[in-house]
C-alpha cells in the first residue's frame, strides 16, 4: 500500500495496464506533451511514446469516434475527455455508436473502450462546465458507468475498466484529483465493476453517496455523530451497474435513507434509487426516503449563489433530521 | 441605429429550376468514364463475369426486397441502393479481401459485395434470427466483422470518425490493411466529417473517405444542402482527392485500386468524390417529388449494369448466353433467399437480451 493523490493513482492504473497490455493506448487533449491538463498522464509520453500517448486536436466527436473504431477493429483506447461537460459534443459516439455496435450487429463486434475524465462541478466555472453526467449515461443499455470517490476504488476500477471487453465509462473530478488515499500497488489489484462498498457503518440511517458527495456525507456523519446519530455511508462507486443488494441491506438494518446526487433531481441516480428503494424495501422504511440534489437550475458564477447551488453538509443534516423525525 | 432593409428574406436554396434561368439542375455532374479497356485494368474475362453477377445479384436482391416490403413480410426502414451498384462492386474488386469497409445505411450492396449471402441478407431484412445481425440490425445494420465489413450505420456521418478510427488501428498494429469508409452526400455537412477529416490529415491514417453523391440529400439537391464542389472540401485539409464516374465500374475500379496503392504505399488520406444516382426513393416512402421523372431516365439510360454487359458483350467476353446463365442463377438465388427468409424463424425471446455484453450473464437494470 502506498498513500497516493487520486491523479497518481489514475496514473498508476494506466501506466500498468499499458505496461501489460501493447493494444491498450491513451488519446485526448493535452494527455501527451503538456503531461494531462490534469496531470494524470504524467510522465506517459515519455515512457511509452508518440504512438501509444496521444495529442488530439479539440473535437471530441471526432477523437471519440476515431477512438470507438479503432477499439472495434481490436484496440483497447482510454479516451480521456477534460472534462465531461465535452464529452457532449461526443455523445453520439458513446451513446449512439460505441453502446450499440455490438447489439445492432448481432454481437459480432466488441468495443473495448474507456471514456474517462472529471465529471460535474468543479467550482465556480459556470453553467457549461458544472454539469455531472454519470445518470445520463446510465440511463442507455449498453454502458457501464463508475464514478469514484477514493484514490483506491479509482484505481483498482479504472484497472477493472480497462480491462473489460465493453464500453466503459469512467468519471473523475477535477476538486479531488490532490485528494490522497492509501492505494494498493499490486499490479493485480482490481475493484469488480458494479460492487459497492459500506465505508462507515451505523445504524441509524443510510446514505447512498458516490464521487464527490461521498465526502460530503462523511462530514454530515461526522457532525451528526456529535448528535449521537450514527450514518452508514454506502458508496455504489459503480453507479451501472448498480450494487443495489447492498443499499437495500443497508437499509433493513436502518429503515431511514438520505440519497446525495451531484446531479439535478430530474431523473438523476437519486430518483432511480429512490424508486429502487420503495420497490425493494417498502416495508423496512420507517420515514419517506430523502434526497439532496442540485437544484433544478444551472451552475451560477456568484459565490453566494453558487453555494447555494451546490450541496451543503446542512442540507444533508437537515435531511437526516427529517428522516429521524428529529426536526 | 441601423436602417430596417426592405425585401424578401429566405434562406436555403429553393426548386428543382436554376433561380435565374429556370433550367432544371442535374442531381450530378459525372465526370467522364474511363476509356481504359479491361485488360488494360489487369481485368480477367472470369473478374468481368464475377463484376457483373454481383451486380445483377445487388440489384435483384433489392427488387425482390422491396417486393417483399410492399408485400408486407417486414417493416422498418428500407434504403434502396439501386442504380449505385458499380460502386460497391468497382470498390470491394479493386481492395484486398481484408481492408476494412464502413458504410451508412444504404448498406446491402456493400454487404453482399463483402460475403453476405442473398439469404443471410433477406433473411436480416425479415428480421429473423438466421439473419447477418442475427435479426437485430435490419436493413440499416448489415454487417459481417470476419469480412472486414463493419457494418451499416443509421446516424449520418456518425460512422465517419469510426472509419478513422479503423484505420487508426491499422496504422498502429502496421498490419497493411487500410479502411475505406463510405456516406451520401448528407453527411458532408456533418460536423463529424470534419473534425474526422482534420485528424486524418494530421495523424496520416490509411482511410479513404468516400461521398457516394446521388445528387439528393434524402429530398434536398446536393446545391440546396450544401456550398461549392463537394470533393473541394479536401483543399481545406491538404487532403488528396479525386471525382469518379459512379456509373462505370470500370471507372471506380482502376481510380480506386490506384488510390488504395497510394493508401497503402504512403499512408495518407484521401478523399474521393463518386457521383452517381439513386433510382428509387431516399426510402420507400417517398414521394420523389424533389426531381424530374426525365432525369431519373437519363441515368437509366446508363444503367452501370447495362453498361458492363453491354461491354461484355461488344468485347466478345462472353456470350448472351452465358450472361443469360449468370442471371438466372442469379434470379434462383435471390427467390431462395426470399423462401429461406420467409421459412426462417424469428429471433427467440430470450435473444432480446443478448448481444448487449460480452459476459454471459450481464447485468440489466430492472
Amino acid at each position: 500500500m502506498a498513500e497516493l493523490q487520486f491523479r497518481e493513482a489514475i496514473k498508476a492504473a494506466i501506466d500498468e495496464e499499458m505496461a501489460k497490455d501493447e493494444k491498450v493506448l491513451i488519446m485526448g487533449e493535452e494527455v501527451a506533451e503538456y503531461n494531462g491538463a490534469y496531470k494524470t498522464t504524467e510522465g506517459l509520453l515519455d515512457k511509452y511514446g508518440y504512438k501509444r500517448v496521444i495529442d488530439t486536436p479539440i473535437s471530441e466527436l471526432g477523437f471519440a469516434g476515431i477512438g470507438v473504431g479503432a477499439a472495434m477493429n481490436g484496440l483497447r483506447p482510454i479516451v480521456e475527455f477534460m472534462t465531461f461537460n465535452f464529452a457532449v459534443l461526443a455523445a453520439d459516439q458513446i451513446i449512439n455508436h460505441a453502446s450499440k455496435v455490438k447489439y445492432m450487429t448481432g454481437g459480432q463486434i466488441n468495443c473495448p473502450i474507456v471514456f474517462r475524465g472529471p465529471n460535474a462541478s468543479a467550482g465556480q466555472l459556470g453553467a457549461t462546465h458544472s454539469v455531472a453526467y454519470d445518470s445520463m449515461y446510465a440511463h442507455f443499455p449498453g454502458l457501464k458507468v463508475i464514478y469514484t470517490s477514493e484514490p483506491g476504488d479509482a484505481k483498482g476500477l479504472l484497472k477493472s475498466a480497462i480491462r473489460d471487453d465493453n464500453p466503459v465509462i469512467f468519471m473523475e473530478s477535477e476538486q479531488m484529483y490532490g485528494l490522497k488515499g492509501e492505494v494498493s500497488d499490486d499490479e493485480d489489484y482490481i475493484i469488480p465493476i458494479g460492487k459497492g462498498k459500506i465505508k462507515r457503518e451505523g445504524n441509524d440511517v443510510t446514505l447512498v453517496a458516490h464521487g464527490k458527495m461521498y465526502h460530503l456525507a462523511v462530514k454530515a456523519a461526522e457532525q451528526l455523530a456529535k448528535d449521537g446519530i450514527e450514518c452508514e455511508i454506502i458508496d455504489p462507486r459503480t453507479v451501472k451497474p448498480l450494487d443495489l443488494p447492498l443499499i437495500i441491506e443497508s437499509i433493513k438494518k436502518t429503515n431511514r435513507c438520505v440519497l446525495l446526487d451531484e446531479a439535478h433531481p430530474f431523473g438523476g441516480l437519486a430518483a432511480e434509487v429512490g424508486f429502487l428503494i420503495q420497490r425493494e424495501a417498502f416495508d423496512y422504511l420507517d420515514a419517506p426516503v430523502q434526497r439532496v440534489t442540485l437544484p433544478d437550475v444551472c451552475a451560477p458564477f456568484a459565490k453566494n449563489l453558487f453555494d447555494l447551488w451546490y450541496p451543503s453538509v446542512k442540507q444533508v443534516v437537515d435531511a437526516v433530521n427529517q428522516v429521524t423525525y428529529r426536526n | 441605429m441601423a436602417k430596417k432593409k426592405s425585401g424578401n428574406v429566405e434562406f436555403a436554396p429553393r426548386g428543382i429550376g436554376d433561380e435565374k434561368s429556370g433550367a432544371v439542375q442535374k442531381g450530378v455532374d459525372l465526370p467522364a468514364a474511363t476509356k481504359s479497356k479491361h485488360k488494360d485494368l489487369g481485368l480477367s474475362a472470369a473478374k468481368l463475369k464475377a463484376m457483373y453477377e454481383q451486380m445483377y445479384l445487388q440489384r435483384r436482391f433489392e427488387e425482390r426486397a422491396m417486393q417483399q416490403y410492399q408485400k408486407g413480410k417486414f417493416g422498418g426502414f428500407l434504403h434502396l441502393y439501386i442504380g449505385q451498384e458499380a460502386v460497391s462492386t468497382g470498390t470491394t474488386f479493386a481492395l484486398n479481401d481484408d481492408d476494412d469497409i464502413i458504410t451508412a445505411y444504404r448498406d446491402h450492396g456493400w454487404g453482399l459485395c463483402r460475403g453476405i449471402s442473398a439469404n443471410e441478407g433477406m433473411a436480416e431484412l425479415f428480421g429473423k434470427a438466421t439473419g447477418c445481425s442475427r435479426g437485430k440490425g435490419g436493413s440499416m445494420h448489415f454487417a459481417k466483422a470476419e469480412n472486414h465489413f463493419w457494418g451499416g450505420y443509421g446516424i449520418v456521418g456518425g460512422h465517419i470518425p469510426i472509419g478513422g478510427g479503423l484505420a487508426f488501428a491499422n496504422k498502429y498494429e502496421q498490419n497493411g490493411r487500410i479502411s475505406t469508409c463510405f456516406f451520401g452526400d448528407g453527411a458532408v455537412d456533418q460536423g463529424a466529417l470534419h473534425e474526422t477529416f482534420n485528424i486524418a490529415q494530421l495523424w496520416k491514417l490509411p482511410a479513404i473517405f468516400v461521398v457516394e453523391n446521388n445528387g439528393y440529400s434524402m429530398g434536398t439537391a446536393a446545391r440546396r444542402h450544401t456550398v461549392a464542389d463537394i470533393v473541394d472540401r479536401a483543399d481545406g485539409y491538404g487532403m488528396k482527392s479525386a471525382v469518379i464516374n459512379g456509373m462505370d465500374v470500370f471507372s471506380v475500379y482502376e481510380k480506386m485500386k490506384e488510390i488504395a496503392d497510394d493508401v497503402r504505399k504512403n499512408s495518407e488520406p484521401w478523399f474521393v468524390e463518386i457521383r452517381t444516382y439513386r433510382y428509387r426513393g431516399h426510402s420507400m416512402s417517398d414521394p420523389q417529388k424533389y426531381r424530374t421523372k426525365e432525369e431519373l431516365e437519363e441515368y437509366q439510360k446508363i444503367d452501370p449494369i447495362e453498361r458492363l454487359k453491354t461491354y461484355i458483350l461488344e468485347n466478345d467476353i462472353a456470350k448472351e448466353a452465358a450472361l443469360k446463365k449468370i442471371e438466372e442463377k442469379v434470379e434462383q438465388e435471390v427467390l431462395d433467399a426470399v423462401e429461406f427468409a420467409d421459412n426462417s424463424d424469428f429471433p427467440k425471446a430470450e435473444e432480446l437480451y443478448e448481444d448487449m455484453f460480452v459476459e454471459e450473464n450481464p447485468y440489466f437494470h430492472t
